[in-house]
């Protein structure tokens, strides 16, 4: 039992004692007076406290942007922290993308400038010299409500590509990060809760069957928001981004099998690969920041109507792999969601993989989030189809999913038989879309009116049959 | 700025002066993290902090409150409720209205009751949630269209009128009327309100506040603690955003820190998180508009009557003149030879909604760029056309506003012209109708629109402004005025226009906190007027003090005054020459004063408000934006695939400063017109409160191909290095894009029908509008 965690800050090695594992980054650092870093939300959704951390992968360092406000303290073990007043050299010297940032006159009243700049700090290493297209996804979670971003985006690509300090010291900070990694599990325990994270399946398992009314934290893009927006107090949590068997995203004969707690940054590359249709809509799912740490298992576990990964994952078939103790089960995803916010899930078990069924050369896949803003959006209506032909042009095979047209991800089974069996044309799309406008019940709030999630969830049958015609039928992102 | 600067002895031409695009003062702190917000003060020991109780009705009488459980709550230090309050518990800028804390009634979902003071924020969270309040719950009204159908207002009606617009109407050969709506929008500036208030000796209290008008902080503070204006300093050193909502908005929260403070002899913190952010405090004024309108065939009209029906929410606050800037922009650039425009001031339970960027002006804009875009569709012509062909002329005929006030410095023709061409307006349109014939579900569709913005306060007397400046023996200067720095480079405009005026290095002055124990009796930052006002009460301190330099020196040298002359860091005097900062030591050792407080009210100003007319603005700003959209019309989704804008700024200050300004407010202006919605549900209670589900533009929704120049025109009037204000007219050419949608939702009816699309045109406006018409396409 320890009760700090250790984290590498500014090339030194810190024991952070933790008196509330449900404390947020931001909230600790802010706390501590390292005041750079700002609070603009405390949702995850407006950037300004956007820090970068620092962790190996393949035998390099990874540099990833997070939403300190939603980030517990505790899942900072074991990882360097690097926040907006790290990056001045020695000598007061700016770093160069502050100096960028100064430049191009990309701030004005600065409250968003320290996020911003961590942002473009992790751009400039893990992508260097990004085109515009890039940087504007880079910034999806970074909200500006005074320059309008055309300066930011000029400092993004003014920032260069020439190595900087933080590469120099590459190899020392590796070593660093080896000596503070931990060879068990983590488990802090206080006055204000108790925080688990094993580091393999089997621990996970014991300690879930051990605490079945364990919160079980992933990314905590979710979870974190029960604690800075509904004021609940968790405990125990048992964090699983230290599980490192769950996080493999394994590709096999016929299918992808990726672990629950695999980010969705890691699984997006996969998964585009197979289907470019979803690396679209994932490229549009929240923002780097939350891609970062928000999983995959996070996002089917928490099953909300409104998510985007189901409606995809249930076209495509998924299947989803639970784990109880060590005893495991497998179902469809579609059968998981009972009602609204009510699964399968059972007490002391946990999402252990996804199986997805790879494509075949007969099917076309798609998936289309329709938002009230283009990127970092909550869907108003989230789609995905995957249709199987035979050769003389006759659907075999219609998947639907739908995700803001019922009270949980769904399956529009009226909407597939309205179109298997015939031959994929205009009236098969029609009826399809006749049938669609039977079986939902759209939500009826204020992300759209239940009337428009119809319409348009009608439509977009429309707008997949005028693309597999080869006609441009949406708008697109810049570019 | 002064990196000890100076001590620097050999320099050489002028750095910094006016016209100089030289960074924000703070850019290189602010992407360091080093500039300090009132929440990043390191706090005192023992410092409170602040979580309020909310009402959970949008109209209901409180029959009691509890607050026994949260004042036993651990950490607790202080619950205070209306009774609480020592002084006058109404902080009502200009009328009363606005209680404190709710006084036996509240009047909307939302209003503070209690506030909690605890040793941390969570306690006192958790306390606030245990504070007990029965209510008798009262019908509300939530709607600006209900409130007029009642006459339930929060002050009276005003109407402005020229000409005879009801023969006018009789007789014109085209006539329409109709009705539209526009929404309203949270400011959403990063940083939330703050307050942080520290007890001094003697009762004092020096006030932390995140506001754009400390003076008025200050007075409320003292007002509703019952102490003199001269017991109470508010200091505010930057804001992470205003946009006007930090203009009255902040008293409040300043307020109940204060009375904590003072309770409890401790330094308070009040910071609203986002939500209580969004939920508490006013946004811009949704509104609804009733019109007919006469025209000839050209489309140019003959007369207008208007109803500007604005939302205020349940108290007065600066409703009022927001409404009446409303009326004042509804010609936007546009003769109107016969015009009656009624303005009401819609009284509903909703948070009382407050000053926005442009300050109603905005919305008034809308309301006739609708008009004027219904009559262009209705006659078949190009909406460019018609515009131009109602514009302002300077003929002495079609020159006078609907309140009387000559246009005087008209340059909208020009202006209209050169974006025409320069956006190549003709041929994208040829463009943009062979795509739409070739393109079944894409539609695109483009608006070139112009603004015209009347700079001054309104309230005549707010049109002041004070300055401090300091000049110390080493050549070096603290500069401080009653502006108040936001991110819109007011500090940095003033500072160059001192560092012109002394000819010293812009890195020779030091800016200060604003703050009211140096400049007091302060006017809000507003209206766009922080530099116009503020640089000229600066410069009128330097001339002061650079005058008796002057003076000194023709008598110590034994020349004319004349003779003397202050370039590039130096100055001369006949053949000698000597540094700048050599002469203010040997002013000091002969006894000169080297400080002056410098001031300015602007010229030629006056409003009669019971006669509706005067001459409310001292000049007006201009620009134009040429906006090209695309939409998607099964989803109506859409984006931005152009934007050519030319605006007016006079002769810049600063162009890259008034460049951030003229981008930021176009791309806030679009956000409200097309994304930005605030959704009430049918108790009254806003469900838009936090960026989850309010959204505003990211990066990706500004223009793919976007062209921003400055209209290269001197100020006629005789205002700061003849620049003008560029704090708001910006956010008006936002209205370009929301008219492109109009154009590209048209398409859909091949331009044949007249689409109706209110604001904001998010996707689900465009499909519906888009839907309507081909409904009526096939009908
Ligand atoms: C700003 C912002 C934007 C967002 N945008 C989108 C968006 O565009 N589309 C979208 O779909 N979602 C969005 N989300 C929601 C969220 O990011 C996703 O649902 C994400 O995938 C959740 O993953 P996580 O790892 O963070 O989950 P967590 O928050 O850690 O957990 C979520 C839930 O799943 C449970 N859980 C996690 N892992 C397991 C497991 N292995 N077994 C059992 N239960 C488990 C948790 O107990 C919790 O109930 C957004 C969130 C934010 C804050
Ligand atoms: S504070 Fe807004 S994303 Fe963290
Ligand atoms: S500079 Fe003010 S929010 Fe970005």
């Amino acid at each position: 039992m320890t009760q700090g965690i250790r984290v590498l800050m500014g090339g030194e090695v810190r024991t952070v004692p933790v008196a509330d594992p449900c404390e947020t980054v931001l909230e600790w650092l802010r706390r501590t007076g390292r005041v750079g870093t700002k609070e603009g939300c405390a949702e995850g959704d407006c950037g300004a406290c956007t820090v970068v951390l620092g962790e190996e992968r393949d035998g390099r360092l990874r540099y990833r942007a997070v939403n300190a406000c939603i980030q517990f303290l505790p899942t900072l073990d074991g990882r360097q922290l690097i926040t907006v007043e790290d990056l001045k050299g020695p000598d007061g010297a700016l770093h160069p993308v502050q100096q960028a940032m100064v430049d191009a006159h990309g701030s004005q009243c600065g409250f968003c400038t320290p996020g911003i700049v961590m942002s473009l700090f992790a751009l400039r290493h893990e992508a260097p010299g990004a085109d515009r297209e890039t940087a504007m996804d880079a910034l999806a979670g970074n909200l500006c409500r005074c320059t309008g971003y055309r300066p930011i985006l000029d400092a993004a690509a003014a920032m260069g590509t020439a190595p900087d300090a933080f590469d120099a010291r590459e190899g020392a900070t590796l070593a660093l990060l080896r000596s503070i990694r931990r060879d068990g599990a983590l488990a802090v325990e206080t006055e204000e809760g108790r925080f688990h994270a094993p580091r393999t399946v089997d621990e996970l398992a014991a300690v879930l069957v051990a605490n079945p009314d364990a919160t079980i934290l992933a990314g905590g893009t979710d979870v974190g928001l029960w604690v800075t927006k509904q004021h609940r107090r968790l405990d125990p949590v048992v964090f699983v981004g230290e599980v490192a068997g769950l996080a493999t995203i394994v590709e096999g004969p016929d299918a992808i099998d990726v672990g629950a707690g695999a980010s969705w940054t890691d699984v997006m590359p996969v998964l585009a690969r197979h289907w470019p249709s979803l690396g679209e809509l994932l490229r549009r799912f929240a923002s780097v920041q939350i891609r970062n740490t928000g999983t995959l298992g996070g996002n089917v576990a928490n099953g909300s109507p409104i998510g985007d990964g189901m409606p995809a994952l249930i076209a495509l078939g998924a299947t989803l792999v639970f784990n109880r103790g060590g005893e495991r089960r497998e179902i469809a995803i579609e059968d998981h969601y009972l009602a609204y916010r009510r699964t399968t899930l059972r007490s002391g078990e946990f999402l252990e993989r996804v199986r997805i069924p790879l494509p075949r050369p007969d099917q076309t896949f798609v998936t289309y989030k329709v938002s009230k803003r283009f990127d970092q959006d909550i869907s108003a209506v989230c789609a995905a189809f995957r249709l199987t032909r035979g050769p003389d042009g006759t659907v075999t095979d219609f998947r639907a999913g739908y995700g803001g047209m019922a009270a949980i991800p769904f399956r529009a089974r009226g909407v597939e038989a309205a179109v298997v069996g015939r031959p994929w044309g205009l009236d098969a799309v029609t009826a399809a879309m006749a049938a669609a406008q039977a079986e939902m019940s759209p939500i009826d709030d204020m992300r759209a009116s239940a009337a428009y999630r119809r319409m348009v969830a009608r439509n977009l049958l429309l707008r997949f049959h005028h693309e597999t015609r080869g006609h441009v039928a949406r708008v697109a992102s810049h570019g | 700025m002064a990196d000890g600067g100076g001590i620097r002895r050999d320099r050489g031409p002028l750095k910094g002066g006016v016209g100089a695009s030289v960074p924000h003062d703070s850019a290189a702190k602010h992407v360091a993290g080093e500039a300090i917000y009132i929440d990043d003060i390191p706090e005192l020991p023992g410092t409170l902090h602040v979580a309020p109780h909310l009402s959970v009705h949008a109209h209901a009488r409180i029959l009691s409150v509890d607050v026994s459980a949260a004042r036993a709550a651990p950490g607790v230090r202080a619950v205070i409720t209306a009774g609480d309050v020592p002084g006058d518990i109404d902080i009502g800028p200009v009328f009363p209205g606005d209680p404190v804390l709710a006084d036996g009634l509240v009047q909307f979902h939302g209003q503070p009751i209690a506030a909690v003071a605890a040793d941390t924020l969570k306690q006192a969270r958790a306390a606030a949630a245990l504070v007990r309040v029965e209510y008798e719950p009262l019908p509300a009204v939530l709607t600006a269209e209900e409130a007029l159908e009642k006459r339930f207002f929060v002050s009276p009606s005003l109407t402005m009128r020229r000409g005879g617009p009801e023969a006018a109407l009789a007789a014109a050969p085209h006539r329409m009327a109709g009705t539209m709506v526009m929404g309203g929008q949270d400011h959403f500036y990063l940083e939330g309100m703050i307050a942080y208030a520290q007890p001094r000796e003697d009762g004092d209290l020096l006030v932390f506040s995140s506001t754009q008008h400390p003076s008025e902080v200050q007075h409320l503070i003292a007002r509703c603690l019952g102490l003199a204006d001269h017991a109470v300093t508010v200091e505010v050193r930057r804001m992470g955003g205003g946009f006007g909502g930090k203009e009255t908005q902040p008293a409040q929260i300043a307020c109940i820190a204060s009375i904590l403070a003072a309770r409890t002899r401790r330094p308070v913190k009040f910071r609203l998180d986002r939500d209580d952010d969004m939920i508490m405090t006013g946004k811009r004024h949704d509104f609804f508009v009733r019109y007919d309108v006469g025209h000839d065939a050209d489309g140019r009209i003959l007369a207008l009557d208007m109803d500007l029906a604005g939302r205020c929410g349940f108290s007065p606050d600066l409703s009022n003149a927001i409404v009446d800037r409303a009326m004042f922009h509804a010609d936007n650039g546009y003769f109107l030879p016969h015009a009656e425009v009624r303005g009401h001031r819609c009284k509903t339970h909703t948070v009382s909604n407050t000053a926005f960027r442009g300050f109603g002006g905005p919305q008034g804009m809308v309301a006739i760029e609708h008009v004027v875009d219904r009559i262009a569709r209705s006659l078949g012509r190009d909406p460019l056309d018609v515009r131009k062909a109602n514009l302002y002329g300077r003929d002495g005929v079609r020159d006078v506003t609907h309140y009387g006030m000559s246009v005087e410095d008209n340059v909208l023709p020009e202006m209209l012209d050169e974006l025409e061409r320069s956006s190549d307006y003709r041929a994208r349109r040829r463009a943009i109708d062979a795509f739409n014939r070739e393109s079944p579900v894409l539609k695109r569709g483009i608006a070139l629109t112009p603004v015209k913005f009347g700079i001054s306060f309104t309230a005549t007397h707010l049109n002041q402004a004070g300055a401090l400046v300091l000049v110390y023996q080493d050549g070096t200067v603290q500069l401080n005025h009653g502006g108040t720095e936001m991110g819109q480079g007011v500090y940095v405009k003033v500072a160059q226009v001192v560092a012109e005026t002394f000819q010293i290095d812009l890195d020779r002055i030091r800016i200060t906190a604003t703050n009211t124990g140096k400049v007091p009796n302060t006017s809000p930052t507003a209206a766009s007027a922080g530099t116009d006002l503020n640089g000229m009460a600066a410069r009128d301190g330097a001339i002061q003090i650079r005058n008796r330099l002057t003076h000194f020196l023709a008598e110590r040298f034994g020349t004319a005054p004349d003779a003397v002359a202050f370039k590039d860091n130096k100055v001369r005097v006949g053949d000698h020459v000597m540094a700048f900062e050599d002469v203010t030591r040997m002013a000091y050792m002969a006894r000169i004063s080297l400080s002056a407080t410098g001031f300015y009210r602007t010229p030629k100003i006056w409003w009669d408000r019971s006669a509706a007319h005067g001459r409310p603005f001292y000049y007006f700003a201009y620009g134009a934006a040429a906006t090209e959209a695309e939409i998607d019309t099964l989803t109506g989704e859409s984006r931005f695939l152009r934007a050519d804008v030319l605006h007016d700024v006079g002769h810049s200050i600063n162009p890259a400063i008034d460049i951030g300004q003229i981008e930021g407010g176009f791309v806030q202006g679009i956000g409200w017109l097309t994304m930005e919605e605030l959704w009430w549900d049918a108790a009254g209670r806003l469900r838009t409160h936090a960026p989850s589900t309010y959204k505003i533009p990211t990066a990706r929704d500004v223009p793919a191909d976007l062209r921003v120049s400055l209209f290269a025109n001197a100020n006629r009037e005789d205002t700061i290095h003849r620049s003008k204000a560029v704090g708001e007219p910006p956010l008006m050419l936002g209205i370009s894009a929301w008219l492109a949608l109009r154009d590209a939702v048209a398409a859909v009816g091949e331009h044949r029908l007249v689409p109706d699309l209110d604001a904001p045109a998010t996707p689900e406006r465009v499909l519906m509008a888009c839907e309507a018409l081909r409904a009526r396409m096939a009908g």
